[in-house]
């Protein structure tokens, strides 16, 4: 039977890049299973986030040849017409557009160059709960990025993140060196923000091709792993390289080390299926074009290779009986204490709320 | 991120050099383990066999 965590309602999810909607082209993402279409507002570029089905004959609205008159969003079918709350304000040949005909309307937040939208009931969205990733879009900072589509159930990429030991395995000889799945992790669960920190300490590691070329580091380094899991969605890994020895100075500066902040949103698109939205920023040598291209070629195929051991474990884990055995050893803590935290969110997300304004 | 933090806060130390993960529950209470879902299960029992700092004899796993 196949994989499927179950889906947290009443939360944010990733749905784009900034830079991935506009007005020249329609954007269509289907996240916890609910078809959206995004684009912008004429006059400040204001995201919007409909319901990608046209209510007349459920046609998709970010297909062609669907089109944007000013902020309103024109199917290409018959030509019903929304505007930006989804309210439908033309049809075809007659004067009376039927009271039903809307579509949904999404709550969206454009912030760390990231377009979040609330999967639940409109009226419990906060953005303030939406958690931050500002060296995605600040000053100082240079981020290589993509997103892959995995045909993978998306508890099977957290589990992947949150144990990163898979690092020698998997990604040996990019980033992965002996000492990432020999050294213990300490982890700890804030119940109430739903977050997950994993920490992984490297005294005494080599150092992986992948920062080997791109720092200029000869010789052993220090390598810290530090993530940060928002559940459910945005995953952050503050990874710290330096010369073995070298630590952050007595008044907490850290000037001869590598700052590199990986982020993950982890989006689930439907049943078995995810968006891998990836990030890799760096305060350093910024202005070095090549080790931007080095990095960004470098992760995507670290990604790539995650991409396919997903592929091929959701595959696998589909041919199982139901009631298959795991085996979890001290590696998966961090990787349990996900589970956990996210079956509370899928639980929360189902229970009928009670509106307290 | 459904909510603010409330420092309500799990914490599991895998000892270095051994195989030993050691808990820390937000009460105070600890546990040693081998297992990390025997550790989770204790943990998440609280307050059921969890006993203040210093009340539990160290290194147990029953």
């Amino acid at each position: 039977m196949p994989h499927m965590t179950a889906f947290a309602r009443n939360q944010w999810y990733v749905a784009a890049y900034s830079h991935e909607v506009g007005r020249e082209e329609l954007l269509g993402r289907t996240v916890l299973g609910e078809p959206l279409v995004f684009y912008r507002t004429e006059e400040d570029g204001t995201p919007v986030a409909l319901a990608d089905r046209c209510v007349h004959r459920r046609f998709p609205l970010h297909e062609k040849p669907s089109r944007l008159d000013g902020d309103k969003l024109v199917c290409g079918y018959h030509g019903f017409t929304y505007d930006t709350t989804g309210t439908c304000v033309y049809v075809p040949g007659q004067k009376r557009v039927p009271r039903t005909a809307r579509v949904a309307s999404y709550p969206v937040v454009e912030q760390d160059s990231l377009v979040w939208v609330w999967i639940g009931d409109p009226a419990l969205a906060d953005a303030d709960t939406i958690p931050r990733a500002r060296h995605l879009d600040s000053p100082g900072w240079v981020t290589v990025r993509g997103m892959e589509p995995i045909d993978a159930d998306y508890g099977l990429l957290v589990d992947n993140l949150l144990d990163l030991s898979h690092e020698t395995y998997l990604h040996g000889g990019y980033i992965g060196t002996p000492e990432v799945a020999e050294t213990p992790i300490t982890t700890e669960v804030d119940e109430g923000a739903g977050m997950v920190r994993v920490s992984r300490h490297m005294d005494d590691a080599e150092c992986p091709p992948f920062y080997a070329k791109s720092t200029g580091i000869a010789g052993r380094i220090t390598r810290w792993q530090d993530i940060e899991y928002h559940a459910p969605c945005l995953y952050l890994l503050h990874s710290r390289i330096a010369p073995v020895g070298v630590l952050p100075e007595a008044d907490g500066s850290d000037p001869n080390a590598f700052h590199t902040e990986i982020t993950y949103a982890i989006t689930p698109s439907t049943d078995g299926h995810v968006y891998d939205f990836w990030m890799v920023s760096r305060d350093w040598a910024i202005e070095n074009d090549e080790v931007t291209a080095f990095l960004r070629g470098n992760n995507h195929t670290v990604v790539m290779q995650d991409v396919d051991a997903l592929n091929l474990l959701q595959r696998t884990l589909g041919t199982e009986r139901s009631g298959y055995q795991e085996l979890s050893i001290n590696i998966d803590t961090g990787g349990l204490a996900a589970r956990r935290i996210l079956a509370r969110l899928v639980e929360e997300g189902d229970k009928p709320v009670e509106k307290v304004l | 991120m459904s909510s603010s933090p409330t420092g309500e806060i799990y914490r599991i130390d895998w000892l270095p050099g051994t195989d030993v993960l050691h808990g820390t529950c937000h009460c105070g209470a600890e546990h040693a383990a081998q297992d990390p879902v025997e550790m989770w299960e204790w943990m998440l029992a609280h307050p059921e066999g969890h006993q203040p700092r210093g009340h539990e004899s160290q290194g147990t796993s029953s």
